[in-house]
C-alpha cells in the first residue's frame, strides 16, 4: 500500500493552475526604509538589461533621492489622476498595464487602499488581476502589514496597522526576497534623512524606531520567512507523493461574534490552523432573538469580522439558538473540532450568574477538545458568540420600536383593568383580598401573552393602582397603610415583566422561523421550477422572478450572446438601473468569475450586486445583478447566503440546459450520419443489383451471333430484362418521394376521395402480383368521403400491400378493411406471415429499416417509411400491430373533415 | 404508296424513346413519323396529317399544354401525353386544353396500343351503334337500358347519363371535370363529391366486385374510363 507516497490531487491541480498565472515576486522588510524599493529597482534594471519587458506600475519614492536616482531608465505607465471629495489622487493604472501586457510590472506597496472610485478597494486585488492576466509583478510589503501579524506588531509596536493584506497573498507568492539591515544601521539611515525628511524624523524615532521594536520585527519578518521556506518544501513533497507528517483532519474552531475582540481571536485561530496544519472554522450563534434590524454599528461589525475570517480562509457556519455552548460543542463534536478558541468574558460574575457564563458550560462540557481562553483588552464589552450587547440591557429596543407603534394595547389594558376593578367592587368581600389580587393578575397575563412586555408592564402599573385605589385600605386613596402590599406590587411588575419576555421570544421566534421558511421553500420553489423545465427562457423567467420576489429586489440577468458579449437577456420587470457603466461592471464579473458591485470590495460604488453565474468545469455562463429594494440589504449575511445558493441552481440549470442542447444536436448529427451511410449502402446495392440482371440478359441477347437461346429462353431473359428494370423504377420512385416528403416541397392536391375507390385502383396496380393471392376487401357502407390527396393516399396503399405481400408466402391471405371511426377514418391491411418482434414495430417506419426475414425480401425499405411521410402530412396516424392471423395489420387513419357534404343534386342537365 | 396503315407522329426530345417507339410501332403495323421540338410537331401535324399524335409533356421549346392547345385550334387529330410521374397537375390541364388521353412513363407498350386504338376508335354515335357491349355490360342507348348480362339494372337519370358518356368515349380517359361538366353543368365544374358519390353507387350496380372494378377504372386526381 502506498499510502504513504500519495500525491496530494488538490495540490498538484493548485500547483498546475498556477502554472498559467502570473508569477509574484515580494520584498519584504520589516519596517520602512529598509530598502525594499531600491531592491526591487535593482532587480528590475537588471531584467530590463537581459532584455526582458519591464515598466514600472507603481513606485513610492517618497522624496528619497537614491530610490528615485534608480527609476531612471524604467518605463514608466503614468498614473491615472482619480478625484475624491475634492482632491485629485493618482492610482496605478489598471486597465493601461492590462492593456501593455508587460513580461513584468513593478507595483510598490501591496498593502495600499485605493481611492474611492477605483476599481478594486485594495491595491493587492489590482495585483491578483494583474496576475491572472499573466503578467509578473514585483511588489513591496512590510512585514506589520500582514493580516495574522497585525495585532503581534500591534502589540510590539503600539501602532494598529490599518492597510492589512491577507496572508493568502503571501502564500502564492513565487518568491519573496527578505531584505533585511541590522537595526543600528536602520537607525543611522533615519537619522541621516535618508527615510524620512528632517522634521518628521524625531517623532518617528521615538514612537516606532525604537531598537527593541526593529529587533523585535526583524524576528517576525525572519521567523515568517522561514516558515514560508518550510511551507514551500512541505508543498514540494505532497506534490511529488514524498511521505511526510499529513493533517490529521483536526480542526480548530474559533467562536465570533460583532466585536472588535473577535478580529483577534480569528487571527489567533488563523495562526494555529496555519502552524498546525488543519483547517479551520469560524462559528457565530445567532439567538432567535435577533434577525435584520440590529443596529447598523453591530451588523457593520458582524460583517467585517465574518469577512475577515473568510478572508483568511476559514470555513464560515452560521448557527442559530439559544444555547450558545450547546450548539457550539454540538458542531465541534461532529466537525472533528480539536480545539476551540473562545473569548474571555469581562463582565461581571454577577451577570455571569444570572445568563450563565458561556465559557463555562463550554469548558465543562469539552470532553476532550482543548478549549482556548484568550483575555481580551480592556477596551471591548467581551462578549463571546453573542452578536449584540443588548441582551446585558433589560430592554430590546426592537420591541419598543414595534410596540410603541399602536396605542391600543395600552387603552385597552387600562379598559381591562377598570372593567375588573368595576366587577370586583360589589363582590369584594365575598372575594377576600388574596383572591382580588390573584383576579388582577389575570389582565396583566392577557396583556402579556397578547402584546408583549411592555404593555404587560404597563397594565401591571394600572392594575398596581387600581389595587391600590380600590380594595387597599384606605380605598379610594393612593396611600398604603399595611406594608404587606407593597410585596404584591413589585411580585406584579414581575409577573408582567416575565411574561411579556417570553411572549416577546416566543413570538420573534415564529417570526424569525417562518423567514427562515420562507426563505427555504423560496430555494425548493425555483429548484422545482428550473429542473424540469426545458427552454432556456422559462427557466430565465423562473430564476428571476423567484430571485427578485423572494430577495426583494430588481433583478436583471444577462448571457453572453455569439460575440461573448453581455447582453441583458431577462429582467424583472422594472429595471431601471442597467445602464453601460453597470454593464461594464456585469462584463468584469463575467470575465474574472468574481463577484462585485454594491456591498463588495471591488467595484462598490455600483447600483447593483452582480454575481456570476459559473460552474466548476463550464466556467462563466452569464450574470445575475440584483438590486435591493432595501438599501442596506447587500449586508445581510443571510441574504448573501440565500442569493448565492440561488446563482449556484441558476448556474447549473442553464448550464444543463445548453449541454441538452448541445447533445441534441449530437444526437442529430448521428442519426444523419447514420441515413447518409444507409442511403448510400442503398443505392449501390439497390440500383446495381438489378443494372446486372438487366446488362448481363440483354448482352446475352445482343451478342447472340449463333442464336443460342430458344424463344422461351429469350422469354425468360426478357422476362428477367423487364424485372430490373421495373425493380429500378420502383426503387428510384421511392427515392424520389421520400426526398420529396423530406424536403418539405410536397404540396397536398385535396380533394375527396373515396377509399374504395382507392383501393381499386391499388389492387390494380399490383396486377400479377396478386395472383394466388386470396384478397379480402371489406368497404363499410356508406363510407364517407375523405379530404386527400388521391394519388398519395393511393401510393400508400401500394406500399402497404406490396409490404405485405412481401413478408408472407404464396397463397397466404391479405385483408384489407375501411371503416369510419369516430373522426376518423381507419384503413387497415392485414396478411399472415411472420410477426414482428415488439419492439421493432415502430422502427419499421424508420428510412432504410429493414427486418430480418427468413423470407428474401428485396427492397429499399423506404416504403413504410413514405407510408408514414404521407399520412402524418394529412394530419393521421400509421402503425404496426402482430395480429391473431399470425401476421401483421398496418392501420392508418385519416382525419374526416367536419364538412359536411351539401346534398348532391339530380342532373339538371338531360342529354 | 403501300397502305401502311395510321400514321402516328411522335413529338419527343428525348432520342431513346423515339427511337423504341418508331421501333415499336411500325412493328405493329403503324406509320411512324417522328420530331424533337413541338415546333416541327406543330409543322409536321399539318404536313404529315397523323391519325394519332403522340405528344411529350417535357418539351424544350414550347410547353406541351401549349402544343395541344395551337393544335386544337384548327386540328381535331387524337392527342396521347407523354406524361412523367407525379405531373399530375400538367396531365389534368393539358387534357382539359383537348388532348385526348395519356400515359405515365415508364410505360408499357400494351398499355400505349390500348390508348391508341380507343383514340383511333372515333367517339361513338350513338345512332350508328345503338347497343355497346364491354363484356358482361351492355348499353342500350335507344331504350336506354344497361344490361349486366341478362338482368336489367335501374340506374338513375344522372347516373345513366355518366355510364353514356363513359360509354361513347370508350377507352377513354374522362377527367372529372369534363364528367362535371357535361353531367351538372359547369357551374359544378369544382364539385368533387358528387362525381366519387354516383360513382361508387355505379360501381355498386354494375360491378361485380365493386372494391375491384372490371369496367369503370379510376385514374385518381384525373378522371375515369370505361373498360
Amino acid at each position: 500500500m502506498t499510502k504513504e507516497k500519495r500525491i496530494d490531487p488538490d495540490e498538484l491541480l493548485a500547483s498546475l493552475e498556477k502554472e498559467g498565472l502570473g508569477k509574484l515576486a515580494i520584498f519584504l522588510g520589516a519596517a520602512a526604509g529598509v530598502g525594499k524599493t531600491y531592491a526591487m529597482l535593482d532587480l528590475a534594471r537588471d531584467k530590463l538589461s537581459e532584455g526582458m519587458d519591464v515598466v514600472v506600475g507603481l513606485v513610492e519614492t517618497h522624496g528619497r533621492a537614491e530610490t528615485e536616482a534608480m527609476l531612471k531608465g524604467l518605463p514608466i505607465i503614468p498614473t491615472k489622476p482619480q478625484d475624491y471629495k475634492g482632491k485629485t489622487f493618482y492610482e496605478m493604472d489598471l486597465d493601461a498595464i492590462l492593456a501593455r501586457r508587460p513580461q513584468i510590472v513593478l507595483v510598490d506597496e501591496l498593502a495600499h487602499t485605493n481611492v474611492i472610485g477605483s476599481r478594486h478597494k485594495k491595491r493587492y486585488m489590482d495585483v491578483q488581476e494583474l496576475l491572472a492576466a499573466g503578467i509578473n509583478v514585483y511588489t513591496t510589503l512590510n512585514i506589520q502589514h500582514l493580516e495574522t501579524l497585525n495585532d503581534i506588531v500591534a502589540q510590539i509596536t503600539g501602532v494598529t496597522v490599518r492597510e492589512t493584506v491577507p496572508d493568502q497573498i503571501l502564500e502564492t507568492a513565487s518568491q519573496i526576497k527578505l531584505i533585511d539591515i541590522p537595526p543600528e544601521e536602520l537607525i543611522q539611515r533615519l537619522k541621516d534623512g535618508k527615510i524620512y525628511g528632517a522634521g518628521q524624523a524625531t517623532e518617528a524615532l521615538q514612537k516606532f524606531f525604537r531598537p527593541g521594536n526593529i529587533n523585535a520585527l526583524r524576528e517576525l519578518s525572519l521567523r515568517y520567512t522561514a516558515k514560508k521556506v518550510d511551507r514551500q518544501l512541505e508543498c514540494y513533497m505532497r506534490v511529488n507523493g514524498i511521505a511526510g507528517p499529513w493533517p490529521t483532519g483536526e480542526k480548530v474552531l474559533v467562536c465570533i461574534s460583532a466585536s472588535p475582540f473577535s478580529a483577534m481571536l480569528i487571527r489567533i485561530a488563523k495562526r494555529m490552523a496555519t502552524s498546525q496544519n488543519v483547517e479551520w472554522l469560524a462559528v457565530h450563534v445567532e439567538p432567535h432573538l435577533h434577525r435584520l434590524p440590529r443596529n447598523e454599528a453591530t451588523r457593520d461589525a458582524m460583517a467585517k469580522n465574518l469577512r475577515l475570517a473568510e478572508t483568511l480562509g476559514a470555513e464560515i457556519i452560521a448557527l442559530t439558538g439559544d444555547d450558545v455552548a450547546g450548539e457550539i460543542l454540538e458542531l465541534a463534536i461532529k466537525r472533528n473540532v480539536s480545539q476551540i478558541i473562545i473569548g474571555k468574558p469581562s463582565h461581571t460574575p454577577f451577570w455571569s450568574i444570572i445568563h450563565g457564563s458561556v465559557v463555562d458550560k463550554v469548558i465543562r462540557h469539552s470532553h476532550g477538545i482543548s478549549i482556548h481562553v484568550i483575555p481580551g483588552s480592556q477596551q471591548e464589552a467581551g462578549q463571546n458568540c453573542q452578536p449584540t450587547t443588548e441582551k446585558v440591557k433589560g430592554k430590546s429596543a426592537d420591541s419598543v420600536r414595534w410596540r410603541s407603534l399602536t396605542a391600543i394595547p395600552y387603552l385597552a389594558s387600562i379598559i381591562m383593568m377598570i372593567l375588573i376593578s368595576l366587577i370586583i367592587i360589589p363582590i369584594r368581600y365575598f372575594l377576600g383580598p388574596v383572591n382580588i389580587s390573584m383576579l388582577f393578575l389575570l389582565p396583566v397575563l392577557v396583556s402579556a401573552a397578547r402584546w408583549g412586555r411592555f404593555p404587560a408592564v404597563i397594565t401591571a402599573i394600572v392594575g398596581v393602582i387600581s389595587f391600590d385605589f380600590f380594595f387597599v385600605p384606605p380605598i379610594f386613596s393612593f396611600t398604603v397603610v399595611d406594608m404587606r402590599y407593597l410585596i404584591s406590587f413589585p411580585i406584579f411588575i414581575l409577573v408582567a415583566l416575565m411574561t411579556g419576555t417570553l411572549s416577546d421570544r416566543l413570538k420573534n421566534q415564529v417570526k424569525y422561523s417562518r423567514q427562515r421558511a420562507s426563505r427555504v421553500s423560496a430555494l425548493y420553489a425555483l429548484s422545482r421550477d428550473i429542473a424540469a423545465v426545458d427552454k432556456l427562457d422559462a427557466v430565465l423567467e423562473s430564476i428571476v422572478n423567484n430571485v427578485a420576489g423572494t430577495l426583494e429586489g430588481q433583478v436583471v440577468l444577462l448571457l453572453p450572446d455569439e460575440n461573448d458579449r453581455l447582453v441583458l437577456q431577462k429582467d424583472s420587470g422594472v429595471n431601471n438601473f442597467l445602464n453601460d457603466s453597470e454593464l461594464a461592471v456585469a462584463s468584469w464579473v463575467f470575465d474574472r468569475r468574481q463577484k462585485a458591485g454594491k456591498g463588495t470590495e471591488t467595484l462598490g460604488a455600483a447600483a447593483a450586486l452582480y454575481m456570476p453565474l459559473s460552474t466548476e468545469q463550464q466556467g462563466a455562463q452569464g450574470v445575475l445583478g440584483i438590486r435591493f429594494n432595501e438599501s442596506e440589504a447587500q449586508f445581510d449575511p443571510e441574504r448573501i447566503r440565500l442569493l448565492e445558493a440561488f446563482v449556484g441552481l441558476s448556474a447549473m440549470a442553464i448550464n444543463r440546459i445548453k449541454l441538452a442542447e448541445q447533445a441534441r444536436q449530437a444526437l442529430s448529427l448521428v442519426e444523419s450520419e447514420r441515413l447518409r451511410t444507409a442511403l448510400f449502402n442503398s443505392l449501390s446495392h439497390d440500383l446495381r443489383t438489378p443494372l446486372a440482371s438487366i446488362i448481363g440478359a440483354v448482352t446475352g441477347l445482343i451478342e447472340d451471333q449463333n442464336v443460342v437461346y430458344s424463344p422461351e429462353a429469350r422469354h425468360d431473359l426478357l422476362q428477367i430484362i423487364l424485372n430490373g428494370a421495373e425493380r429500378m423504377n420502383r426503387f428510384v420512385s421511392n427515392l424520389l418521394d421520400m426526398a420529396r416528403l423530406e424536403s418539405g416541397m410536397l404540396k397536398l392536391k385535396k380533394d375527396w376521395c373515396d377509399l374504395q375507390d382507392v383501393i381499386g385502383v391499388a389492387v390494380n396496380r399490383l396486377g400479377d402480383l396478386l395472383t394466388n393471392r386470396p384478397l379480402d376487401i371489406k368497404v363499410q357502407p356508406n363510407l364517407p368521403l375523405v379530404q386527400a390527396d388521391c394519388v398519395l393516399i393511393e401510393q400508400v396503399l401500394v406500399n402497404l400491400l406490396d409490404n405485405a405481400l412481401k413478408y408472407s408466402k404464396q397463397g397466404s391471405k391479405i385483408v384489407v378493411t375501411t371503416q369510419q371511426k369516430g373522426k376518423q377514418l381507419e384503413t387497415t391491411v392485414a396478411n399472415q406471415g411472420e410477426d414482428i418482434p415488439d419492439p421493432d414495430l415502430s422502427k419499421i417506419f424508420d428510412k432504410f429499416y429493414r427486418l430480418n426475414s427468413p423470407l428474401q425480401v428485396s427492397g429499399t425499405g423506404l416504403g413504410l417509411a413514405i407510408c408514414k411521410g404521407i399520412i402524418e402530412v394529412h394530419g393521421g396516424e400509421i402503425w404496426a400491430k402482430n395480429n391473431r392471423l399470425g401476421g401483421v395489420t398496418i392501420t392508418f387513419t385519416l382525419p374526416l373533415s367536419n364538412k359536411s357534404m351539401e346534398e348532391v343534386p339530380v342532373m339538371n342537365k338531360g342529354v | 404508296m403501300e397502305n401502311k396503315g395510321p400514321r402516328i407522329l411522335v413529338i419527343d426530345d428525348e432520342q431513346q424513346i423515339r427511337r423504341f417507339l418508331r421501333v415499336s410501332l411500325t412493328s405493329h403495323g403503324f406509320d411512324v413519323k417522328d420530331v424533337e421540338t413541338g415546333q416541327e410537331g406543330l409543322d409536321e401535324v399539318a404536313r404529315f396529317r397523323p391519325d394519332v399524335v403522340i405528344l411529350d409533356l417535357g418539351l424544350p421549346d414550347i410547353d406541351g399544354q401549349d402544343v395541344v392547345r395551337m393544335l386544337r385550334e384548327w386540328s381535331k387529330v387524337p392527342i396521347i401525353i407523354l406524361s412523367a410521374k407525379a405531373q399530375e397537375f400538367d396531365k389534368i390541364a393539358a387534357l382539359d386544353s383537348g388532348a385526348d388521353d395519356y400515359v405515365t412513363k415508364p410505360f408499357s407498350m400494351g398499355e400505349l396500343l390500348a390508348r391508341i386504338r380507343a383514340s383511333l376508335r372515333h367517339t361513338i354515335s350513338t345512332s350508328e351503334e345503338p347497343i355497346l357491349k364491354f363484356d358482361d355490360l351492355s348499353i342500350d342507348f335507344a331504350l336506354r337500358h344497361v344490361k349486366i348480362g341478362k338482368t336489367e339494372v335501374k340506374l338513375t337519370p344522372t347516373e345513366y347519363d355518366l355510364v353514356k358518356h363513359l360509354a361513347v368515349n370508350a377507352g377513354k380517359v374522362l377527367t372529372h371535370q369534363y364528367l362535371l361538366r357535361t353531367v351538372w353543368g359547369s357551374t359544378h365544374e369544382d364539385d368533387n363529391q358528387y362525381i366519387r358519390v354516383y360513382m361508387r353507387q355505379l360501381r355498386r350496380k354494375l360491378e361485380k366486385d365493386p372494391s375491384r372494378p372490371r369496367h369503370i377504372i379510376s385514374e385518381p386526381g384525373v378522371g375515369y374510363r370505361l373498360l
